[in-house]
């Protein structure tokens, strides 16, 4: 199978998997990312393909900061450093 | 002669499964505990001690093993996959029966002090606290029972393997502290623990964790008593706050500093 196909597979798996803790339950991730693979799947030109995958592991990448940065921002929140 | 094998470092992680740390927290209606049917995950600092784990043997440390342990409910092995997915090698659940009491931090501490002299380790790595009930006691009690060095709200962990010691160090009011232990230690991690925040277990990973296996043990098998020594009387949430009111003008707002006693 053509290499970039399978990445774009991967690619939509792992947004699906990480689509499923959204903290925002209004904003439908999985929906719109479908719609950006969608819009995207005539793509023939190589090129614009590997484009397209860079901005979804962008946004995958994103995502991921998202989520470990809120975690660590309630932390910090809940748990005050003390004063010197 | 021959030179002695390198003794290679095992490491055994606690773990927790708590109410999630963005889920909004509600007392029941009887007023004895909150409500669990929400959605839980690993307690946050646990995983911060699963990430150091891990981080330790792509530092190069030679570190044969990882082991997870929980306690908990059936659900709890859920969070041993996903410390698997982040990288541990074995997980042991000790298994309670479905509806028991959470065992208080000595309970923990007595059972992780069980396992360690049924499969010897060089570090203990736990989270500083729980989320949930915030006692962070487990660390200390366990270091105490087994007569081990401690380093506790560690943020930093530096293993020389051939003095067998280990420099950690602590967050302390207002800076940190270096204390250089002798192995077998028993760390506690702090949120500033790794320079990078702990791992996403990704959908792959949490997959091949499937395959491995799970060590089912009961508290008889560790020959401790989890039973709580604490009783709750009752459980309640915090007074509502009561909202403010607006002033027309400056007279009314003088008249209500003055009924306030303020002025």
């Amino acid at each position: 199978m053509n290499p970039q196909r399978m990445r774009a597979i991967k690619l939509y798996k792992e947004l699906m998997f990480l689509g499923r803790n959204y903290p925002d339950a209004s904003y439908d991730f999985n929906g719109r990312m479908r719609r950006l693979f969608e819009k995207n799947k005539s793509l023939t030109d190589p090129e614009e393909i590997e484009k397209a995958i860079q901005l979804g592991e962008f946004i995958r990448n994103e995502t991921l900061a998202l989520y470990s940065l809120r975690k660590y921002r309630h932390l910090r929140r809940s748990y005050p450093p003390s004063d010197p | 002669m021959r030179p002695t094998a390198i003794r290679q470092l095992k490491v055994l992680v606690a773990v927790k499964r708590t109410i999630d740390y963005a889920v909004k927290i509600r007392v029941n209606p009887s007023q004895t505990g909150v409500d669990t049917n929400v959605k839980h995950s690993m307690n946050p600092f646990d995983e911060i001690a699963v990430e150091e784990a891990v981080k330790l043997r792509e530092r190069g440390v030679n570190v044969e093993s990882i082991r997870v342990i929980t306690l908990g409910q059936t659900k709890a092995s859920e969070i041993l996959r996903t410390a698997l997915a982040m990288g541990a090698d074995h997980a042991t659940h000790v298994e309670l029966p479905d509806g028991a009491d959470m065992p208080e931090p000595l309970g923990v501490a007595k059972a992780l002090a069980a396992y360690v002299k049924r499969e010897p380790v060089d570090i203990v790595i736990l989270g500083k606290q729980a989320i949930d009930d915030d006692a962070g006691q487990t660390g200390q009690m366990l270091a105490g029972l087994l007569g081990w060095s401690q380093g506790t709200f560690a943020s930093k962990l530096d293993v020389d393997e051939a003095s067998k010691t280990a420099v950690v160090v602590r967050e302390i009011d207002g800076g940190g502290e270096e204390i250089r232990c002798k192995l077998p230690l028993v760390l506690t991690t702090d949120l500033r623990c790794n320079v990078t925040v702990p791992r996403y277990a990704s959908l792959p990973n949490i997959m091949k964790a499937r395959k491995k296996p799970i060590e089912k043990l009961t508290a008889q098998d560790l020959g401790v008593d989890l039973s709580p020594r604490l009783e709750t009387i009752k459980v309640s949430e915090p007074p509502k706050r009561v909202g403010g009111g607006k002033v027309e003008n400056v007279d009314q707002l003088v008249e209500k500093l003055k009924a306030a006693g303020v002025v």
